[in-house]
């Protein structure tokens, strides 16, 4: 196993699932949620991997995971190709941090600025005063903040003074891996790209690794070399970039590709035009889990749960793409109404 | 704030810091708190008085004197001999009030301290881990909101004998059921922050997080639940020994001194109220203090 090869993935997720057990009412029975449901994923060093998908699809939990902040009930994480259970988060700390996405909830408010960022070098006794110190000044230079920063409080600063702290808290250990919990949806509009372009430029020059979460394509686009989608906790499709956005794949994607076009984009949760709500992941639909809300379900959609099918950028969970099985004889009637 | 006129308020380095640090802004609204103030000025002037009753107390708060029993206060015609009078043994009403203070405050601190490290580390235990520590934590809590205070402290001492001690540690080990439940809510509201989830990532250990990221910020909560109970123990002392089962003679304690006082009650009312006055007036300051507390620091994680 060489650490030097570039086809192997610095971080990768082996068939997860995570279930909670939910308690509906007082004496309701506990059932299961399937938040994750046998996921894989995998991050080459240096690439931008982005997750989409609608609020509640399970991308919060799958950072968890990644963090090593959920043990997931199924499967494994490794790290360079080494499995990690969740009692090395030391280990995985100095190697994975995150960015989280709401920066007036992430910074302890009785903290100072100082003392939130060399947090990370202090409990690894990394250095001493002096040089935690200057690590801290230098790491604010680098997000772009005035040094004067340090004495103050998070509640003196503005949502994007808090983010660009939050980003240097992440990465004052140098990690390799960063995860990035929808780093710019509480911020306002204005902000938002600053945040973007800073994780862009800290990215190229650390050579960062970036798993980017968003339910929002258009920042997606903006980031990321590879997509995956996400649907109650499934990853219905995983490509590049460019095939995500050039070709037509499954059509979830194509819902959220709509709505990155309504004037409303970047602002809160898409609108999917997809009619019906949500469905509530305690009881998903039966077969294909987005078949009520599929503008193209076929008949066998309802019953028979979609296989991945391997695309040439990655993969596409639907039967509209599924040429085996005897499933694809709808297909070209069906594809003619894209 | 000149940054604003020159249109380029979104560039991090130019952006004004904006406000007070939240020290300062919590010393602005403390000042600003009325209650708060006179609760912490006269509790501030009993701790005091309790502190040096020594040199203050015009006399010796044993000292009997047959000849001079139950002398009147000087606004009943007393002379300033014995401003507040003397008592059934000829004592010094006032060198026995001020030497009172110093039980009544003691016995506040010492058992809302007793408690609240118990509730405290219950509370947060439950609300931090959940889970079975957290149903056997309710439990305690419900087993122990089952039993009568007042019953089990006058059974204890009953059998134990009253001493200052024993009614310091039976209330300590009675009252920690409501900063167990306070401590276990806010801690359950901390937990769940992104901030926690950060110090997590970051490889804090457990201890770390709890004691540098969910107390601080639910310390508020922890010092107006002590002031209550302060409240509540003093109280419960003054009952205790009025009833005879609390602090003995020949201490000097505000509630024995209601209790000595009260068979005289028809003939000579003020040996009963200087007593409860000085007790509600404590009482009263430390509650002001409390819900002042709670005003002052409740709005400050939302700015
Ligand atoms: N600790 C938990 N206990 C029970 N259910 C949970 C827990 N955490 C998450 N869930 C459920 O798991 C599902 C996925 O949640 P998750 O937070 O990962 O969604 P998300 O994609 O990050 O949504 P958002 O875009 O709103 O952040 C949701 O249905 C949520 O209710
Ligand atoms: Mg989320």
């Amino acid at each position: 196993m060489s650490n030097t090869d570039t086809t192997q993935p610095v971080l990768e997720l082996r068939s997860v699932s995570k279930t909670y057990t939910v308690k509906q009412g007082m004496f309701g029975k506990p059932k299961p949620l399937k938040a994750i449901n046998d996921v894989s994923i995998s991050l080459k060093r240096g690439e931008v991997l982005g997750l989409v998908g609608e609020s509640g699809c399970g991308k919060s939990t799958l950072a968890k995971i990644l963090l090593g902040l959920e043990e997931p009930t199924k499967g494994e994480v490794r790290v360079d190709g080494e499995v990690i259970g969740a009692t090395d988060r030391r280990t995985l700390a100095r190697r994975i941090q995150p960015i989280f996405q709401d920066p007036y909830s992430s910074l302890n408010p009785r903290k100072s600025i100082e003392d939130i960022i060399s947090l990370p070098l202090r409990v690894h006794s990394i250095g001493d005063s002096n040089t935690q110190d200057k690590a801290v000044r230098e790491i604010l230079d680098i997000v772009g903040l005035p040094q004067r920063v340090m004495r103050t409080y998070p509640s003196q600063m503005s949502g994007g003074q808090r983010q660009r702290v939050a980003i240097a808290r992440a990465l004052i250990m140098k990690p390799e891996i960063v995860i990035c919990d929808e780093p710019t949806s509480a911020l306002d509009v204005s902000v938002q790209s600053q945040i973007l372009n800073l994780l862009n430029d800290l990215r190229a020059e650390f050579n960062l690794t970036y798993l980017f979460i968003s339910h929002d394509l258009a920042v997606v686009e903006h980031l990321a070399t590879r997509v995956a989608v996400m649907y109650l906790g499934r990853i219905v499709e995983e490509s590049s970039v460019g095939g995500l956005f050039d070709t037509s794949g499954h059509p979830y994607t194509q819902a959220l590709l709509k709505s990155v076009l309504t004037p409303e984009a970047g602002k809160g949760v898409p609108d999917t035009e997809l009619g019906m709500e949500y469905p509530n992941p305690i009881a998903p639909p039966s077969g294909c889990h987005f078949h009520p809300r599929c503008p193209m379900a076929m008949t066998h959609c309802a019953t028979v749960p979609p296989r991945p099918v391997p695309t040439p950028e990655g993969h596409v969970e639907c039967h509209l793409f599924d040429t085996e099985n005897g499933h694809d004889t709808g297909t070209p009637l069906m594809r003619e109404g894209v | 704030m000149s940054d604003a006129t020159t249109n380029m308020t979104s560039d991090p380095m130019l952006e004004a810091i904006v406000g007070p640090t939240p020290g300062q802004m919590l010393r602005k609204r403390i000042f600003g708190h009325q209650g708060l103030m006179i609760g912490v000025v006269v509790l501030g002037i009993l701790v005091l008085v309790a502190i040096f009753a020594p040199l203050l107390a015009p006399h010796d708060p044993y000292a009997q004197s047959l000849m001079a029993r139950m002398k009147p206060p000087v606004f009943l015609g007393g002379t300033w001999e014995h401003p507040l009078g003397t008592d059934h043994l000829g004592r010094d009403y006032l060198s026995r009030l001020i030497y009172g203070a110093r039980v009544s405050l003691m016995i506040g601190v010492v058992a809302a301290t007793i408690s609240g490290v118990i509730g405290t580390a219950m509370g947060v235990a439950a609300g931090y881990f959940g889970g079975k520590v957290d149903a056997v934590v309710t439990y305690l809590i419900n087993v122990r909101l089952a039993m009568p205070v007042v019953l089990v402290a006058l059974a204890v001492v009953a059998i134990l004998g009253g001493s200052l001690q024993v009614v310091i540690v039976v209330l300590g080990l009675l009252l920690w059921d409501r900063f167990a439940v306070v401590m276990r809510a806010s801690t359950l509201q901390v937990r769940g922050r992104e901030y926690v989830a950060a110090a997590k990532a970051v490889g804090c250990s457990t201890p770390r997080i709890l004691m540098s990221e969910i107390m601080p910020n639910i310390a508020n909560n922890l010092i107006v639940v002590m002031t209550l109970e302060m409240a509540h123990a003093i109280l419960l002392e003054a009952a205790l020994s009025f009833l005879g089962l609390g602090v003995q003679p020949p201490t000097p304690s505000w509630g024995l001194m209601v209790s000595e006082g009260k068979n005289m009650m028809l003939f000579e009312p003020w040996m009963v109220l200087i007593p409860g006055a000085v007790l509600f007036v404590l009482v009263l300051a430390i509650n002001l203090m409390g819900d002042g507390l709670r005003d002052v620091t409740a709005p400050e994680n939302r700015s």
